[in-house]
């Protein structure tokens, strides 16, 4: 694979890798958090929650990444905190990208969890109530175990999509090979100059091939699954 | 253990408003559908807390709206087998039964094997839930619920999700628990043969009211409260014993009002069962009937009787220590000129007492 691809080509695959696995397992735990809150929670603001949660899936991903940049920048009101309390910078840094990415995603990832809480019947809950377990021993019990279907099919789409980021990216931190420069990123500049066709065409070719390999391992995934609760 | 439960609540349509105690045994929630008496377990269970209430355990209060006490559903340990079983998919049997264990004081309570034995489900708990008919699951539920080390048992209508073989599958599984475990249980129902086979004591309901409540061979022989059990089931239940075997595929049981023959029953000589008696098989004569196939011939004497709004009439009797309940029509209690204190022959065809209506038991039902 390494004379295959060339060390700048193989750079941009390996940094989309690590950002889409960072932005996919920090974001998680929030994520079914959130997914929790908005398909059991009953408070004041639960749909504007769910809208926020939704804005980037809606919004021009150009735009997701200026306002990433407005907030999260140097100069920006979280970023600024950030740099000066705890030296964290995003901006133009792998770490940033892994947040544009993260955000992108996130939509989708709470999507596919909260349809598997939903999907849980109340019942089963209640029944592990009247057998002594409390409440965060029966989300660890029954609730969590039922739903793990839901967790990794969100994790796989996060992840697929996280891959596939460019818009609000390229806006939040730019295009710098080795740092910042993704596999969607890398495509964008073999295009730009003349005779990068072929290099293109190679990370077409692994993006699909990625794609493809987290598609499959999320039906195996849920079968598995699927063959575990309901058969013999 | 004694549970004494009083609750007020309103419910879309009616207010539930009423109070009663279960003594040791199996009480027996009775009444139609609608009438609250999953909303009563459910309190108990504290699944719902209802707005004004007192449910008192032997060893502790579970509930006591007036003095801010509400045990969460996890601390009253009580063990509830719903009528849709409810195991959990994603564990086998064995998981199941032994889930409540996890959360159970230690020590004491069942023992895994002695229930799976009990129950007779050996056989599944290396499966999961999915893979069970419904009577298997039922049965897992019950175990689960028991090896919990629950105080009492609820069971919201058990056998009602349940196809006639099933029922009849479960039910001396249910007769074996109350005599063998000494586990107080308290159980919803609104099929009379269940609650005749299988209570010690009745609470009659209707509307979110209790209407009787006692032990099951006085409530259901009293002719007042037949109307709120239906009078198609109305019946007395008898405690008999097994006496012989006899050769030509009957058997001969000795009971308080006398011998009774009925089909060939399966169960050893000396075995006590119990029999339900509809009202509407007993046939009544004013002196000993000759040239009749009917087997079953009591002396009885008539103790009242209760004329219906329609065309018939309850009449109880008693006939030796036991109490039975004819059904029969006013004008038939004109023509014989039935009154408090005449004697009378109770008829009974052997072959009118349905299988469903015979039940084992360790115990009495006096």
């Amino acid at each position: 694979m390494t004379d295959w691809l060339s060390p700048e080509e193989w750079q941009a695959v390996a940094l989309s890798l690590r950002v889409s696995a960072v932005a996919t397992a920090a974001s998680l735990p929030l994520g079914i958090l959130v997914a929790l809150a908005l398909a059991r929670g009953r408070f004041p603001g639960r749909q504007v929650l769910n809208g926020i949660v939704h804005l980037p899936l809606i919004l021009p991903p150009v735009v997701t990444g200026y306002l990433l940049l407005l907030t999260f920048g140097r100069k920006g009101l979280v970023g600024q905190v950030l740099d000066q309390w705890f030296g964290v910078v995003l901006a133009f840094r792998w770490t940033g990208a892994a947040l544009a990415a993260a955000i992108m995603a996130f939509p989708l990832m709470v999507r596919a969890i909260r349809l598997a809480i939903e999907a849980v019947d109340p019942k089963l809950e209640q029944a592990a109530a009247t057998l002594g377990a409390s409440r965060p021993w029966i989300f660890a019990t029954v609730t969590l175990p039922m739903i793990l279907p839901g967790i990794v099919a969100g994790a796989i789409l996060a992840f697929a999509k996280a891959m596939g980021e460019f818009g609000a990216t390229i806006t939040f931190v730019s295009n710098i090979p080795g740092q910042t420069q993704t596999l969607p990123s890398a495509i964008y500049s073999f295009l730009q100059v003349p005779g990068g066709d072929a290099q293109a065409a190679r990370l077409v070719m692994v993006a699909v091939v990625i794609a493809m390999a987290a598609l499959l391992l999320s039906e195996w995934v849920g079968r598995a699954v699927a063959r575990r609760i309901g058969g013999a | 253990m004694t549970l004494s439960v009083s609750l007020n609540h309103r419910l879309p349509g009616f207010t539930l408003d009423l109070s009663f105690e279960a003594p040791p045994g199996l009480t027996a929630l009775f009444g139609r559908s609608g009438a609250g008496k999953t909303t009563v377990v459910n309190a108990v269970a504290g699944l719902v807390t209802p707005e004004r209430g007192r449910i008192v355990a032997d060893d502790g209060v579970l509930l006591d709206t007036a003095a801010g006490v509400n045990l969460p559903p996890h601390r009253r340990r009580v063990g509830y087998v719903f009528q849709d079983a409810r195991l959990f998919p994603h564990l086998t049997v064995r998981q199941n039964l032994l889930y409540g264990r996890f959360f159970a004081p230690k020590g004491a309570g069942a023992d895994l094997a002695r229930i799976v034995d009990l129950l007779g489900i050996a056989a599944l708990l290396g499966r999961r839930p999915g893979a069970l008919s419904g009577g298997e699951r039922q049965r897992v539920a019950i175990g689960r619920a028991i090896l919990s080390n629950p105080r009492m048992l609820l069971l919201d209508e058990p056998l009602a999700a349940l196809d006639e073989a099933r029922k009849a599958e479960i039910l001396p599984y249910l007769e074996r628990l109350r005599d063998e475990l000494g586990l107080p249980m308290l159980y919803v129902s609104h099929a009379m043969s269940e609650v005749a086979r299988l209570a010690t004591t009745v609470v009659l309901m209707e509307a979110g009211r209790v209407t009787a409540a006692g032990p099951t061979a006085a409530i259901l022989s009293d002719p007042a409260a037949a109307t709120g059990l239906g009078l198609r089931e109305a019946g007395a239940v008898l405690d008999a014993r097994v006496a012989a075997q006899e050769a030509d595929g009957l058997t001969r049981l000795e009971t308080g009002a006398g011998p009774l023959w009925l089909p060939q029953i399966d169960a050893r000589d000396g075995a006590l069962l119990r029999l339900r008696i509809l009202a509407q098989d007993v046939m009544l004569a004013t002196q000993r009937p000759q040239g009749v196939s009917a087997l079953n011939i009591l002396p009885a004497t008539v103790r009242d009787i209760r004329i219906g709004d329609g065309p018939g009439a309850l009449v109880r009797l008693t006939a030796g220590e036991e109490t039975i309940l004819a059904r029969i029509t006013r004008r038939s209690v004109d023509a014989l000129g039935l009154e408090a204190g005449r004697p009378v022959y109770a008829v009974l065809k052997a072959v009118s007492v349905a299988r469903e209506n015979v039940g084992q038991t360790g115990q009495i039902a006096r």
